[in-house]
């Protein structure tokens, strides 16, 4: 016998929101080192049960464990801190800067800076990274000049991208890092792009994507997951999943159903779910994936799990969506806390050493933002106004050319 | 009558429909819980329950593909995409499906959908959240595109938008959410409290897509203009002293014609005002509607200003934006004319 029932429409809710406790009792977070580790040549079908679990490498004691552990030297270890701290420092006096009106637009990646630094240092200075918005430790951790970044912050005469761009929506090729744009995703493509003309000249050269999870939702992420796969991409594809997008939860990207390092399964690639606030966790995966991409044994993607402890912007208030305690709560740590354990634990780093960095720090942040200054905040500087006409095509045409004209600029 | 701001007379129509139609919905990026990013949709969901008004995934393609499907079914989906800007990964389902479907069914099947978008520049958004895409929703045969400039329009447009049995695609001007602009952008923000299109009815309206209307009566010329530009187009008019009728055309399909050849025909002159960029732009129809219909009362070329053939520049917002010194100068130049 057929019964029939109604059906029910499902939508997805967070266990918390504001008024309520943040509930994190169902993140599973397995023991440091607990995970195994195939060699990176392995095929596909031996790699089955990576998108499932979370590789981490230092446990509650800072100590690096099991087999993902990076052989990192005390140098490399002390770009990444630097690289991350910076990232933090830059981000919160930035983000002040907007509340003083000297820009109009500012996004944070506090909780997140492992996740741009590890792979900067980890990958060739030649690869090329295709960025979120919240990946500016990638560019912290190869020296990108700060007056650079508050010049393009603040849209002045002196901003290397000539204020066409909204502020953070850098372009750094010397750096290794595409030029960002505001829509979410479309540029996922074309990291698997860059990577099939590399193959395509027999050059050595692989290529980095970022997307967050909520736009994983986008065709483009399942297109390029495609298209890396058909042709075995020499590419590198990461999802910083760090719970929310603006206000949406990862549960409306698709989070209740399975994770996001298992959408690789369908497409026969590998996929590793990594704990993203681990920075030596996060070199490991991104360093086993492109020695699978140099080797010519093709695509990963990279589930970076992680908590976006900042609001989303500064046109965000996260408090109105989630609970207030939720980023002080979340079980993976802060990921500079925890790089700076494992640097005490190695006997290699200290409390005033960290003090000293620091501080130093803050004053190369002040540095670049008094020179901004100088130079002039939103609206007080920019770039000579008929300069906005350049660029369009490699040589204007008669419309811009004429409009210019018209424009008395 | 309560006084409102365009967000909140948007806010009234949405809630108005929920009330009225169980098989009204809306969904789109974080319009559920939170309310939208620029407030639309607040209270929505707690008001109307969870399944009335949710979030959707990021994915403007899945977004209009769903609400078409559900259009099928029966029901009459409303949902919002972010900014204008974003838009475009949608764009087949838009063109090639919710604009053809009933078309290709012979009536079987058809889309009665509703997209809401903020759209147009003015806020430091940079080059993709400013732009204005109406030209290419306009050239879209079974799309309907609608664009309100005051919060008494956009409740009684958008209760017509969601009541209409065919796609319509409903863009927001985002810079007179919270108050007209002119265009003078050293100036104070102004506050809708004082405007008497702020008086917004309580309970269902409905202001007919396909009606123009006509903001300020005149003699000399005609100024078109739809959304920002209506009150941008005013402030010109003021300033060049030239006693020109303003139009806002408030649908740009469908487009109240008549209105617009009665004017021309009336005052000889046309000055088309849009914000989006000048090649290609719904200016270029007026301009040649107006042309082929006006052709003998004409006394002067028509003029149009518009945004240049740039992206929207994020540090040169106001050397981009037509403001109302550029209409004044169009409107003086075609004066001279005939
Ligand atoms: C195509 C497109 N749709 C919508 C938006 C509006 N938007 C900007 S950021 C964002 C959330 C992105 O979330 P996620 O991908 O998880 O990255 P996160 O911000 O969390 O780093 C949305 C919806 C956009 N920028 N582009």
């Amino acid at each position: 016998m057929v019964t029939t029932i109604a059906l029910h429409l499902h939508i997805p809710e967070p266990v918390s929101r504001p008024g309520t406790e943040a509930d994190f009792s169902w993140v599973e977070v397995p023991a440091a080192g607990s995970v195994r580790r195939p060699e990176p040549t392995a095929a596909d079908e031996d790699t089955r049960d990576l998108p499932y679990t979370l590789i981490r490498v230092l446990d509650e004691d800072g100590r690096a464990q099991g087999p993902w552990t990076p052989r990192l030297t005390g140098d490399q270890l002390h770009q990444g801190l630097r690289a991350m701290m910076l990232t933090r420092v830059f981000d919160d006096r930035l983000f002040r800067a907007h509340r003083q009106g000297k820009t109009s637009f500012y996004m944070k990646s506090t909780g997140e800076e492992a996740i741009g630094a590890a792979p900067s240092l980890a990958l060739d200075p030649h690869d090329m990274c295709f960025p979120t918005y919240r990946v500016l430790s990638w560019l912290m951790a190869r020296g990108y000049p700060l007056e650079n970044l508050v010049n393009q912050i603040f849209s002045n005469a002196k901003d290397p991208l000539k204020g066409r761009q909204l502020p953070v929506l850098y372009s750094a090729r010397d750096y290794g890092f595409y030029s960002l744009s505001g829509n979410v995703g479309s540029r996922f493509g074309h990291a698997v792009g860059w990577s099939m003309a590399s193959a395509y000249r027999g050059d050595t050269r692989i290529a980095l994507g970022y997307i967050g999870e909520g736009s994983t939702a986008e065709g483009d992420f399942h297109e390029a997951l495609t298209f890396a796969s058909v042709y075995r991409a020499p590419v590198i594809l990461c999802v910083t999943n760090n719970q929310w997008a603006i206000s949406s939860y990862a549960g409306i990207a698709g989070a209740e159903a399975t994770t996001f390092a298992a959408r690789a399964v369908a497409y026969g690639i590998p996929g590793l779910r990594v704990d993203g606030n681990d920075f030596l966790a996060v070199w490991a995966a991104i360093e086993w994936a492109a020695a699978r991409a140099r080797g010519n044994c093709g695509p990963t993607l990279i589930e970076l799990f992680t908590y976006r402890a900042a609001g989303h912007s500064t046109s965000d208030d996260p408090t109105r969506y989630r609970p207030a305690d939720e980023a002080a709560r979340w079980p993976l740590g802060d990921p500079i806390e925890r790089l700076k354990t494992h640097l005490v634990a190695r006997g290699d780093w200290d409390d005033e050493r960290h003090a000293a960095l620091a501080r130093t720090l803050d004053e190369e942040v002040r540095t670049a933002v008094r020179q901004g200054e100088a130079v002039g905040t939103l609206g007080k500087s920019k770039p000579p106004a008929r300069e906005m006409f350049e660029g369009v095509f490699a040589s204007p045409d008669w419309r811009v050319l004429e409009q210019l004209r018209e424009s008395g600029l | 009558m309560p006084t409102m701001n365009m967000v909140q007379a948007l806010n009234a129509a949405l809630d108005c429909k929920l009330a009225q139609d169980a098989d009204c919905l809306i969904f789109g990026e974080d319009v559920g819980y939170f309310g939208g990013v620029f407030r639309v949709t607040e209270g929505l969901q707690a008001r109307h329950g969870r399944k009335r008004c949710f979030d959707a995934p990021i994915s403007e393609g899945g977004i209009i593909a769903t609400a078409i499907g559900m259009g099928a079914f029966g029901l009459r989906p409303v949902v919002e995409i972010q900014f204008a800007d974003y838009i475009l990964p949608a764009f087949d389902q838009l063109v090639s499906e919710a604009a053809r479907l009933r078309y290709r069914s012979n009536g079987e099947f058809w889309a009665p959908i509703t997209v809401r978008s903020p759209y147009g520049g003015g806020i430091f958004g940079g080059q993709t959240h400013s732009q204005s895409p109406e030209a290419i929703f306009a050239h879209v045969t079974g799309l309907k595109t609608v664009i309100p400039s005051n919060p008494f329009d956009a409740k009684g447009l958008l209760i017509a938008a969601i009541e209409d049995d065919d796609p319509v695609i409903f863009l927001e001007p985002k810079r007179l959410y919270n108050g007209p602009f002119d265009g003078r952008h050293d100036r104070p923000a102004a506050s809708w409290a004082d405007h008497a299109a702020a008086e917004v009815p309580d309970g269902r309206y409905v202001v007919p897509l396909g009606s123009a209307a006509v903001v300020r009566e005149g003699e000399a010329a005609t100024v078109l203009a739809y959304g920002t530009m209506v009150h941008v187009a005013l402030a010109g008019i003021a300033d060049s002293g030239i006693d020109a009728e303003l139009i806002d055309l408030r649908s740009i399909v469908p487009l109240d014609i008549e209105t617009i050849v009665d004017s021309v025909g009336k005052t000889g002159r046309c000055v088309i005002v849009h914000e989006a960029s000048r090649f290609g732009g719904f200016g270029g129809e007026l301009s040649a509607l107006v042309q082929e219909r006006c052709f003998y009362h004409l006394e002067a070329p028509i003029e149009r200003v518009a945004g240049y053939d740039i992206p929207y520049p994020h540090a040169f917002e106001w050397d981009y934006f037509p403001g109302p010194r550029r209409v004044a100068a169009a409107l003086a130049r075609v004066m001279e004319g005939g």
